[in-house]
């Protein structure tokens, strides 16, 4: 009998090929004699284009073409709205190519295609435009007001939408409060970073009419379907492939990025593939970014600590664009009151642009926005009421007799009412702090304190909304040839091991080992039907559909063994590649299976003639397929979530603080999460290791330095401090599997978990640190060094 | 959509060309290729070796680490020409056989070392340009960290690395 | 980010080299490239031609020779890191040059190019000011012989003429018994530092320090000696108070502008820290030297 598969650390199908150099991203593709191209973009935030002249450019040895957006006939547009939503009154998309103004500096101008991209370089630079700059507001709060530069002219306040959500009677909550704690906290602009930039190829086969489409995207159906629509051709006649991708979070799910459309448009009118390899500078100034808020929190408590209220008010920058929708700050919404009852909640938010790069969502999608603000909020009740901050926690938590807990009023991105559905959140932290804040801390704080070192500890909880549909699906196919079974589902993968993680979901169903099961998805050739790799819902949604469409085809191979071996169907049993009479040595291979299941009439193969030499796969009378049956050993079903399923977890962190360099060293980090059953864990591990990593990035490192003129002023990997191994503390993470009553498999995302404590963690644990020099707070994340120095100026150290 | 006659464009730049001629994973290598051909798009586009992956071009992010003459060197701050007379060896000459992975490869497999792959080349020739060097190893958690400095992962959070990198040496009998 | 074009030579003699460069003035050397060929990527740098001088004989190794560490032009940071003979006659080289960005960058950049780009915030012309090392320039007509001190002007910018080619830097053995240290305070492992400080000092029989250096990088558009703290400190018995004056006396040096993440004050008060550390670190080694 072999083992189950399910929740076992199997290490990755994938990766030989990806350690022996192996992989494709999209610039790896051989496209024979592909083109290559560079964009122009703005050098200035806002202008107006007075002209363009592109002669020079277009003359230069080696140059394909130049357009601009003269040049692009319909797809000169205003690009999709993704997510509609009545807060937005007049929402603004930007253009393939910039027409008459420009709105961020970065925003593509022209679009050149030349023999190579050093030529396409050149020419791009060739390329005259003369601006007329216009006045720039880049702070948020003085954006909003009455005399700001506006973005869009016809945008007053720069407000792009404003919303309001209520559950429950907060009014009443915060009239009979006996105590209301109130703080603003900040977090700071970041970018994904992905290790590979974004990349799209194009080829235009004139012969069938057929569009190919290469993209490292995050959602290669619906970008097909896009495509499709706006290039008016029918779904068939386009293939999108996701192939490997390098690393997503997010910023690979928008669409649809100007080279999106620009790459497809240019191979079919020139008739050569087109290639576009964004480079790490237009990574900054071009891909999305996310993070920046600002948040008014009010606490309304009772003396016990008990939270009876909460209101939050929050600035959003939204970027110069909203193509995305308002996602990020209704997530953030959504998740402002943690895993806390908190039965009445008033959450506002604006979103504001401003003339930098669009923001859509990046790992965390918010939550680390809201997690940070309730924490520290909890954190100054907890120190204004003089309750420990672990016992005020304890206090708030949901228990877990109130599941299914819903928050009424409150909608999260699915559309649908907020309900946590599972979890043992007091657990979970009272196993973080028997990790790191026992007596052995102490004595660490007094040698430390004797090396001029302070020690602090850090703490925070989240809860996180995964899942989401509409929908995913699964297709499973066993081969006739080899036995070997192949599953397509719509996703597409960065990173994330979907290849071994469907592949153990369906192992266990047919009984095969995960080495033989082919997972091919990213690819709207070989399954079509789903949506896209984002917000942590793999695992539950096409994970459950995978799981669906294996246990329909375990019982066709069932029933078909059952005829074969001419035995009852509750006599067999599925391990090592075939079907066995349980108890005996007589057994079918799944590869005679699946071929009989195809009655052929030529016998072309060994696997076919062995075939024959068991009874027939299908026991009926009549023709060789019955009504209703279809031939081999397949399956496709779907899988759509009633409604998201909640994980959640608790971080912390013993941080070193030096208060004469100002430097934050986090000396150990624990997490303690809960997806519900994890199907590989080592797997899960690393997404939730990886996600602490970017966390870490977020509350020390990394902040996009936009200047007063508007100009990002770190656009490298030098300067945008993405963390090396020598930033990252040792991590344990410790499992709690609460399963999740919502799905089959009891799964829960878990993709973006890491991420969205790390800030209140570490914010917390320097403050914890430097208690002993002051009443110091922060509350603005990163926290950079220069932040801590002027603090402990502030307190006279 | 309608048939139109072909472009004519130029199968190349009309940038000078120079001659380099090295050794690439034990081969004699001669190709004309631009003055200004970075090495890393040498190895990945005139010749085909697409294993090193370039991240940044400005050195930071350690994706396009090859050797050359032996030590490890960032292939995106390299001119091809430089590479005149240079033995260059890439990540697809690590593995052992088709069928046997390098130890270090086999230990990255193991600890789950890598999730979308693309630093992953250029992190494997570094540790391996480190382990091959005469210099002691530090194999210290802070040891294994500062070898993996200069190489950025943003899938990992590192954790599974310097796993694998003690395990590597396990392997290795380091 | 591709580099724009360039003429490229690749002469195989020194003479021939000064020649190619004297004949452009938009000529520049090329030998690691990792400071040039990066700005070239984001076409920030635009030279005309480039002079590759790895073929040029002579430029190659390490060498000692009466009691002065030589490196020729071509000299790779890692070939003299690793050297054990410079280690053992000036140890404070190595502490210095782990912080200079990661070993592949030092496996292929050289040296005398980190001198010869000369940012304010790199370590290796910081150790060249604080131990008086000489670089030697060829040019079409003459070989000059170039103190440190002399050869950073200002921000990326040297004595060097445009037309010399530096082929050697060289620098001293430390005096037997002395005690040196080196620490610099960087957001990451790796990166250009925010402040650094590096310290050579001897302490005679009765305790007292004599023939103390102390330089920063970071602070100004070039390294600079801390000359005030090096005569606060000589004679005396290396107290805190005694160093406080140090650090006190030196805070006037900081003329580096404010950037969004590190303020003058924040400069002050690490370039405090580090004059302390060092010179505490540079001490308990140089006793301990005495006393082997």
């Amino acid at each position: 009998m072999s083992t189950r598969t399910f929740g076992a650390r199997v290490e990755r199908n994938i990766d030989p090929k990806l350690l022996r150099g192996e992989g494709a991203f999209v610039d790896d593709i051989p496209l024979t004699s592909a083109l290559h191209a560079a964009f122009l973009r703005s050098p200035v935030a806002r202008a107006r284009i007075r002209e363009i002249n592109t002669t020079a450019a277009e003359a230069y040895p080696g140059v394909a073409a130049v357009y601009t957006c003269d040049d692009i006939g319909t797809l000169d547009m205003a690009m999709p709205l993704l997510i509609p939503h009545p807060s937005m009154k007049n929402p603004k998309t930007q253009r393939p190519l910039a027409r008459g103004e420009v709105y961020y500096v970065g925003q593509t101008i022209a679009f050149v295609v030349a023999v190579d991209r050093y030529t396409a370089e050149d020419a791009a630079a060739l390329i005259h435009v003369e601006y007329e700059a216009l006045p720039v507001e880049m702070d948020l709060k003085a954006a909003l007001e009455g005399g700001a530069p506006r973005v869009h002219s016809d945008v007053p306040n720069n407000l792009a939408a404003h919303f309001i959500q209520v559950s429950g009677e907060p009014d009443a909550a915060f009239a009979r409060a006996e105590h209301v704690t109130r703080i603003e906290v900040q977090v700071d602009r970041s970018t994904a970073a992905p290790m590979e930039c974004r990349a799209v190829a194009a080829r235009w086969d004139a012969v069938s009419g057929e569009l190919t489409v290469w993209d490292g995207t995050q959602a290669p159906i619906s970008v097909r379907g896009g495509l499709a629509s706006i290039f008016n051709l029918d779904e068939d006649k386009v293939r999108v492939i996701a192939p490997d991708v390098g690393g997503g979070f997010g910023q690979k799910v928008l669409l649809f990025y100007p080279d999106e459309l620009l790459v497809p448009m240019a191979a079919m009118r020139i008739g050569r593939p087109v290639k576009y390899i964004e480079d790490r500078r237009e990574n900054f100034i071009g891909s999305s970014q996310e993070r920046t808020q600002i948040h008014t929190i009010e606490l309304a408590a009772l003396k016990s600590g008990e939270v009876i209220g909460l209101r939050d008010s929050f600035l959003h920058d939204t970027g110069a664009f909203i193509p995305y929708g308002i996602a990020v700050a209704q997530v953030a919404s959504t998740s402002i009151a943690g895993p806390y009852r908190i039965p009445n909640i008033w959450v506002e938010f604006k979103a504001i642009y401003t003339p930098t790069v669009q923001v859509t969502p990046y790992r965390g999608c918010g939550r680390p926005q809201a997690c940070f603000a309730i924490e520290r909020a909890m954190d100054q009740l907890a120190e204004e009421l003089n309750i420990d901050r672990v016992e005020i926690r304890r206090r708030n938590f949901i228990s877990e007799k109130e599941f299914p807990y819903p928050r009424e009023g409150l909608l999260f991105a699915d559309g649908l009412k907020v309900t946590l559905d599972s979890g043992q959140y007091g657990r979970a932290l009272g196993m973080a702090v028997a990790e790191l804040n026992g007596p052995k801390f102490q004595a660490e704080k007094e040698t430390a304190r004797a090396n001029g070192k302070y020690l602090g500890f850090g703490l925070a909880c989240y809860v996180e909304g995964t899942g989401l549909g509409p929908y995913e699906g699964g297709h499973i196919r066993i081969h006739p040839i080899t036995g070997k079974v192949y599953v397509n589902t719509g996703l597409s993968s960065q990173g994330q091991g979907h290849d071994t993680v469907f592949a153990q979901i369906v192992a266990d169903q047919i009984g095969v080992p995960p080495e033989d099961v082919i997972v091919v998805e990213g690819d709207t050739k070989a399954f079509d039907w789903g949506v896209a790799t984002f917000a942590s819902r793999a695992a539950v949604v096409s994970g459950n559909a995978v799981h669906k469409a294996a246990v329909t085809v375990r019982t066709k191979v069932l029933e078909a063994a059952a005829n074969m071996l001419e035995t009852d169907i509750d006599d067999v049993e599925l391990h090592d590649s075939a079907a066995w009479i349980k108890g005996s040595n007589r057994f079918v291979p799944l590869a005679a299976i699946a071929t009989a299941s195809n009655p052929l009439r030529y016998a072309f193969n060994e696997a076919a003639q062995a075939a024959t030499q068991f009874a027939p796969a299908s026991k009926h009378d009549g023709p060789p397929l019955a009504d209703g049956q279809a031939p081999g050993m397949e399956a496709t079903e779907y899988y759509s979530p009633p409604a998201s399923t909640w994980a959640y977890g608790v971080h912390a962190a013993i941080v070193e603080v030096d208060p004469e360099l100002c430097t934050v060293k986090i000396r150990k980090y624990v997490c303690i999460h809960d997806c519900g059953n994890m199907i590989n864990p080592m797997i899960v591990e690393g997404q939730v290791f990886g996600g602490i990593a970017q966390g870490i990035g977020g509350a020390l490192y990394e902040k996009l330095e936009y200047e007063p003129d508007g100009n990002l002023a770190n656009a490298s990997l030098m300067d945008f401090l993405v963390p090396y191994a020598t930033e990252i503390p040792p991590v344990s993470i410790l499992h709690l599997e609460t399963p999740s009553p919502l799905n089959p498999l009891g799964v829960k995302g878990v993709g973006e978990a890491g991420c969205i404590a790390v800030g209140a963690v570490v914010a917390s644990g320097v403050e914890d640190a430097l208690r002993p020099l002051g009443p110091i707070k922060f509350r603005h994340v990163p926290l950079t060094p220069r932040m801590i120095s002027e603090a402990l100026e502030a307190v006279g150290q | 959509m309608k048939r139109q006659i072909k472009h004519l464009i130029p199968d190349c730049s009309e940038d000078p060309k120079v001659e380099v001629a090295l050794t690439v994973n034990g081969q004699a290598v001669r190709r004309t290729v631009s003055v200004r051909m970075l090495l890393s798009d040498f190895l990945r586009h005139e010749l085909g070796l697409t294993g090193t992956h370039v991240g940044c071009e400005h050195g930071v992010c350690g994706c396009c680490t090859v050797h050359i003459d032996g030590k490890a060197g960032r292939s995106c701050l390299t001119l091809a020409v430089q590479a005149n007379g240079c033995k260059v060896r890439t990540i697809e000459d690590v593995a052992i056989s088709d069928k046997a992975l390098h130890p270090i490869q086999q230990a990255f497999k193991e600890c789950h070392a890598l999730q979308c792959g693309f630093c992953t080349p250029g992190m494997v020739m570094n540790i391996l340009s480190r382990f091959e060097e005469k210099a002691p190893l530090d194999l210290s958690e802070e040891g294994i960290r500062d070898m993996l400095s200069g190489n950025l992962c943003r899938c990992t959070g590192y954790i599974n690395i310097i796993a694998a990198v003690r395990r590597a040496a396990e392997l290795l009998g380091r | 980010m591709k580099p724009p074009l360039f003429r490229y030579e690749a002469p195989r003699t020194l003479k021939e080299a000064v020649g190619i460069l004297a004949s452009d003035p938009d000529a520049v050397v090329l030998a690691g490239g990792q400071s040039l060929v990066p700005a070239m990527n984001f076409r920030a740098a635009n030279p005309s031609m480039l002079v590759d001088i790895q073929h040029v004989d002579g430029l190659k190794g390490v060498t000692l020779r009466n009691g002065e560490i030589i490196i020729r032009a071509m000299t790779r940071h890692r070939e003299l890191e690793l050297d054990p003979d410079v280690r053992r006659v000036n140890p404070l080289i190595e502490e210095t040059m782990r912080h200079v960005a990661h070993i592949p960058i030092r496996n292929r950049g050289t040296v005398v190019g980190s001198l010869c780009h000369a940012d304010p915030s790199a370590e290796m012309p910081l150790l060249f000011v604080l131990l008086d090392g000489t670089l030697v320039a060829e040019g079409p007509k003459e070989i000059r012989q170039i103190p440190a001190r002399e050869f950073f002007h200002s921000f990326l910018t040297t004595t060097r003429k445009q037309d010399e080619i530096v082929v050697e830097a060289r620098l001293p053995a430390l005096p037997p018994g002395a005690g040196w240290a080196f620490d610099e305070v960087t957001r990451r492992h790796g990166d250009y530092a925010i402040v650094a400080v590096g310290c050579v000092l001897e302490i005679d029989a009765a305790g007292h320090a004599k023939g103390v250096r102390l330089a920063a990088c970071g602070v100004a558009d070039r390294p600079v000696r801390l000359s005030k703290a090096e005569a606060a400190l000589n004679g005396t018995l290396l107290t805190e108070a005694a160093l406080d004056d140090a650090a006190r006396v030196s805070m006037e040096v900081i003329t580096q502008t404010d950037d969004m993440n590190i303020s003058a004050s924040y400069r002050r008060r690490v370039l405090g820290a580090l004059i302390r550390r060092t010179i505490r670190a540079a001490s308990h080694r140089a006793i301990n030297r005495a006393r082997q």
